[in-house]
């Protein structure tokens, strides 16, 4: 994976709490055998009409949205299901970041492992960053992930939170299997004294 | 003398192969994988690209869900795919499977159904375990204190390349249902309960342990129910001690320990429980003998409510952002507040989905529904969880109970709770659903879904309207 240091752009604020996976994604696009094209498909029932054109009023159809690299979402983004269809589709469009008071678990995880930003900030700052967009969405934001910061124009910084072993791995472009397959000896160890397991009928 | 402990730290510890230290997360062995054909494809395709093979295809299976049809089977005795994406995810996981070694449950075989419903059936999914699959639902097969949890399919790759996981150590929250359930009163509307009290989010961080004198009193399968929709109250896994009504339920099991190792097993597992004087993050308390049946009125699993309430007004919440997602979701569902639901037409009943539809689920539904016809306005699919739960009930008579009432008996699947099968609600459909999920579009683009329990949803689709099948009863 391409390492991720900083990187700046505009946002788009989709403050509405509790944002499942299913609108992120709806199932009837979790058909695909690949991860192509699922940028499409993002937000697919709120951004288009039921004769398929997109809605103008929905904030990532506006031309402003054109370009933007950060989603402002409400709080408990990506509740709902596993699929990782959704960071997936989210990256289509084009973000590298999402920001909401917090996220849902799995969707977290998920968003780790392929380089989509999670950046968590408390409601006030998350308050204070939708009215900017909201007011002006041309406001270039600056992610910095090594500082663990949100820069906004006027010299703000707002520090956030991430997993180290995460940020680690985005910074320096580590692979998470790559890591897991190098603990390779102490796997054998553990299923050496592991005792009786499970067998599911595979053939020897 | 060691530290008292919680069921999940023994089951978390027990599985450490690394533990956690500042810098990295736990590398956590995984007992179980099980996989289905939506979330697995692009985790095969980044196995080859590595040129990996499955570690631990004899802890791995396959069986196929949520794309597949749940329409009746044709002539040759198969059950017709004629969606060309679907069939061809569906032969992919075909292929995945061969090339890898991976037990499949091939889509009509004897032993195919909802990957939820199928792990505990076969008797694989075992307590103390760690099991992991790409579908958040996953969290059902705690309900035999094994740490289960969903996952995506970066790590579905994982899993299948190393049997292993990067775990940071989840939080714990202790669930106290106290009490005794009323008559009427079912496992579902315990579940609805608490994410009606905690909301969707309330369990971020955590994983459950449910307990208290209403969670031992209930079956393997109710517990199941419950342990399935943690994940709609935030919690990725939901546990619940193993006793002898989980070691009777597993017993004899075709992938259960025999003999011997049965014994030792059982030994083993009643070691699992939580110790006295253990202690939870965070504790939240329930009581049995005051809730009621439950039903949702909105657009996630949090907004539910005792069946006889109305739905709730948004001016009530002091919280703006509170106020708009009741407002947003009171809009999508064409609901006014201060309506009651009681009394609502519906069009649809679907009884189905890994939260119910096992025997006991169909049992539930099909005592209330015999002698009786569903209403003319409704159609009600009734989804077997499994081809084993479909000819358990076929021998019981049940599926002649469903359709003599008028409603569809249908193939095992996730059918209508996913909506990419062919199984789907019309826009502005109304529908009581045993599923978990009542999120926007999710049962079809702008169906509206009422969650609920196999007992409203069959008190319903007899009435037409929403019902209290605590009257029907009487």
């Amino acid at each position: 994976m391409e390492p991720i240091t900083t990187f700046s752009g505009t946002c788009v604020a989709l403050p509405i709490e509790n944002i499942d996976t299913d609108q992120i994604i709806p199932a009837r696009f979790l058909k695909a055998t690949d991860k192509q094209g699922m940028g499409d498909n993002l937000f697919a029932d709120w951004r288009y009409a039921a004769n398929g054109q997109p809605n103008p009023d929905f904030p990532l159809n506006r031309p402003e949205a054109k370009g933007a690299q950060i989603l402002v979402g409400g709080h408990n983004f990506g509740c709902g299901s596993s699929r990782e269809h959704a960071p997936w589709a989210l990256q289509g469009f084009g973000f590298r970041a999402v920001i909401s008071t917090y996220f849902a678990d799995i969707f977290r995880n998920n968003a780790l492992k392929v380089g989509l930003l999670p950046i968590m900030v408390d409601p006030e700052t998350h308050y204070q960053l939708v009215s900017m967009v909201e007011e002006d969405p041309t406001t270039p934001v600056t992610i910095d992930l090594e500082a663990q910061q949100v820069r906004l124009p006027d010299g703000q910084a707002i520090s956030f939170p991430i997993d180290p072993f995460a940020k680690y791995c985005l910074v320096n472009g580590v692979d998470q299997l790559g890591f897991l397959q190098s603990q390779e000896a102490e796997i054998a160890a553990f299923e050496q004294q592991y005792g009786a397991r499970i067998n599911t009928g595979a053939r020897g | 003398m060691t530290q008292p402990q919680t069921l999940f730290e023994k089951v978390w510890n027990r599985h450490l192969v690394r533990p956690q230290t500042a810098d990295t997360p736990a590398v956590l062995y995984i007992d179980l994988h099980l996989v289905h054909e939506v979330t697995s494809p692009q985790a095969f395709t980044e196995l080859r690209q590595r040129g990996l093979r499955v570690r631990r295809p004899d802890q791995t299976i396959a069986t196929m869900d949520h794309s597949t049809p749940t329409t009746p089977r044709g002539l040759d005795g198969l059950i017709p795919v004629t969606d060309a994406q679907a069939a061809a995810q569906i032969s992919q996981l075909e292929r995945n499977c061969d090339e890898f070694g991976i037990p499949l449950y091939r889509l009509g075989s004897e032993n195919q159904g909802i990957v939820h419903i199928v792990g505990p059936e076969q008797g694989l999914t075992q307590p103390g375990m760690t099991i992991v699959c790409g579908d958040s639902h996953t969290s059902t097969h705690g309900a035999f204190g094994a740490l289960a949890f969903g996952i995506g399919t970066s790590e579905v790759a994982h899993v299948l390349a190393t049997q292993c996981l990067l775990q940071s150590k989840p939080k714990t929250m202790a669930v106290r249902i106290d009490g005794r359930l009323h008559p009427g009163v079912t496992a579902k509307d315990i579940i609805l309960a608490i994410i009606a009290k905690i909301g969707v989010g309330g369990g971020t961080g955590y994983v459950f342990e449910y307990m208290g004198e209403a969670i031992r009193a209930l079956s393997m399968e109710e517990r199941m129910t419950i342990c399935n929709m943690s994940i709609e109250g935030g919690a990725r896994a939901g546990m619940i001690a193993p006793d002898d009504t989980t070691f009777e339920y597993v017993a004899g099991r075709p992938r259960a320990p025999k003999g011997a190792a049965w014994e030792r097993a059982v030994e083993q597992w009643r070691r699992l429980p939580t110790d006295e004087g253990a202690t939870f993050d965070a504790e939240i308390r329930l009581d049995a003998s005051a809730l009621t049946p439950m039903i949702t009125y909105g657009t996630n699993p949090g907004m539910g409510m005792p069946i006889t309430s109305a739905i709730p007004n948004p001016g009530d919440f002091s919280d703006p952002s509170q106020r708009a997602a009741l407002d947003k979701a009171l809009n999508y569902m064409g609901l006014q507040p201060g309506q009651p639901l009681l009394g609502r037409p519906v069009d649809v009943v679907f009884l189905g989905s890994c939260t119910n539809s096992r025997i006991s689920d169909l049992r539930v539904a099909a005592n209330l529904m015999e002698g009786r016809k569903v209403a003319p306005n409704v159609r009600m699919m009734v989804v077997p969880g499994s081809q084993q739960v479909k000819r358990q009930a076929e021998a019981e008579g049940l599926d002649q109970i469903f359709r003599a009432a008028g409603a569809e008996w249908r193939e095992a699947g996730c059918s209508m709770c996913i909506a990419m099968n062919g199984d789907q609600l019309q826009p502005g459909q109304y529908a009581v659903s045993t599923s978990n999920r009542n999120f926007e579009g999710r049962q079809g683009k702008g169906g509206r879904t009422f969650l609920a329990s196999p007992l409203t949803a069959a008190a319903t689709a007899i009435n037409g309207v929403i019902s209290d099948a605590r009257e029907l009863a009487s």
